[in-house]
């Protein structure tokens, strides 16, 4: 089963384990309904929305509220350290925490516990604690976009607030800056960089491209990041190798957002919407952007 | 337990402890150290007063080690006793500061400033803030939630309601779009 880990913009939402589903455009999980915006509902949604595609695979979400402060991401560190050894995912996607090294540390532990090592993503805060801590390899995919993927290229930068300004957070860039990321150990075993064109990479150099369709309003979308995510982590629970998992998934995601007709006003859920079908589409390769495979 | 023993020095647990997530407050009087400490330790941070890092150049030789993803929390706590660190740095690397370039987008209907990671976009006839997108802390949800929506005027400032580094690149964007769109 794939699992879900991040926060909900709730300061009172508590800790909340369990198989997630979507209705009415809500997450629900337990007995609680989450307004689909942005960050890990969106990523949630995505991976339903996707699971659902590809015929009822389930999600597991770990799920507490945490607004900035620090106080819900601490919780859930500590369940994770203490449970996730004894869990059984087949995939785990680590998403919306606050950014913290030495409890990202004990999670990755508690990891290395389990009988069977799970497919590991990361994205936002947790990828940010990832990197930090050294241990970027341990992952098998981090989903970065340009201005994340700078911070992972400069080996000094704490947070992207600080990366420095030399690594500039610029389109052309992105081949140096993966190779950069790569030299310092800051990368995990693929990294999907998600921008003007997404980027599949591994150790060895750019492996594809996809850049069509173009939607120059999801730029300013908030969420779109994190339904690629969603797609790709959904994919790859479903038997799909990785690297075409992010591929297919990057095709997906555009495609979906191609179909919402956005302008930079939309929200996620118009794109999330569109998935199942954008998703079959490019499964079928009816596709009508091009990924170019080197 | 030999005397030699008592000798080596100890393997502290801490010792495992990362502290690239953490940032060095620096203060010009060795008081002020003095005063932020209380202050913060009050508030119920994880912070340690120690000597500073030879780049430091600044203040007295005290400074504050604090959880520097929550600066923006912590700075806001010390401005409203009137405890402002004269400069705040990463421990991984004090000579860093915080990006600075403000790169703009203009979709016509619609204006995006991006500071950092984070991005804000408004709408050019209402002002209105339609969207927020970038950035893996927290607290960017609960701002999008609070913030969007909102006219550019009325809506709170990440400064006011955020809580970590990418609530302070937002507000960066939160400024820059302001100024270039506020009388």
């Amino acid at each position: 089963m794939l699992a879900i880990v991040g926060t909900v913009p709730d300061q009172k939402f508590p800790l909340t384990t369990g198989k997630v589903s979507l209705k009415d455009d809500k997450i629900c999980i337990k007995e609680k309904r989450i307004h689909v915006n942005r960050g890990t509902p969106a990523l949630l949604a995505a991976a339903v929305k996707t699971g659902e595609a590809l015929g009822q695979l389930e999600v597991f979400g770990y799920l507490i509220g945490d607004i900035g402060l620090g106080e819900g991401s601490r919780k859930l560190y500590e369940y994770l350290a203490k449970n996730l050894g004894r869990s059984e995912f087949s995939a785990i996607t680590f998403h919306y925490l606050q950014p913290d090294v030495n409890w990202h540390n004990r999670v990755l532990s508690a990891i290395k516990e389990m009988a069977k090592q799970p497919v590991l993503i990361a994205d936002a805060g947790f990828m940010y604690a990832a990197k930090m801590s050294g241990h970027a390899a341990a992952y098998d995919l981090f989903t970065p976009d340009t201005g994340e993927l700078a911070f992972l290229a400069d080996e000094t930068a704490p947070h992207p607030f600080y990366t420095r300004g030399f690594i500039l957070q610029d389109e052309k860039r992105v081949p140096d800056l993966i190779k950069r990321a790569y030299a310092h150990k800051n990368a995990s075993r693929f990294l999907l960089v998600k921008g003007k064109k997404d980027y599949l990479s591994d150790r060895n150099g750019i492996k594809a491209t996809v850049d069509s369709p173009a939607c120059e309003a999801m730029e300013a979308m908030g969420g779109t990041g994190d339904t690629l995510t969603g797609i790709a982590a959904a994919l790859i629970e479903s038997g799909m190798e990785i690297s075409k998992a992010a591929i297919v998934a990057a095709k997906a995601n555009r495609l979906a957002g191609y179909y919402a007709r956005p302008t930079p006003a939309t929200q996620v859920i118009e794109i999330i919407r569109q998935i199942p079908g954008a998703l079959e589409e490019i499964l079928q390769e009816k596709i009508t952007g091009k990924a170019t495979t080197k | 337990m030999s005397f030699f023993e008592f000798l080596k020095p100890k393997k502290e647990k801490k010792a495992q402890e990362s502290d690239k997530d953490r940032g060095i407050l620096v203060f010009e009087h060795t008081s002020e150290v003095i005063r932020a400490e209380n202050v913060l330790k009050a508030s119920g941070w994880k912070i340690r007063v120690m000597g500073p890092p030879p780049e430091i150049q600044s203040g007295c030789d005290l400074v504050i080690e604090f959880p520097l993803i929550e600066e923006l929390n912590i700075v806001r706590t010390l401005q409203k006793v009137g405890a402002s660190p004269l400069e705040i740095v990463p421990v991984s690397s004090p000579l860093l500061r915080p990006v600075d370039l403000f790169q703009i987008k203009d979709f016509n209907q619609y204006l995006m400033v991006r500071a950092a990671n984070m991005k804000l976009t408004v709408e050019k006839k209402t002002l209105d803030i339609v969207n927020i997108s970038g950035g893996g802390c927290p607290d960017v949800p609960y701002l999008a939630q609070e913030m969007v929506g909102k006219s550019l005027s009325k809506a709170p400032s990440p400064n006011e309601i955020g809580h970590t580094l990418c609530g302070y690149a937002l507000q960066l964007a939160y400024e820059e779009m302001t100024r270039r769109c506020l009388p």
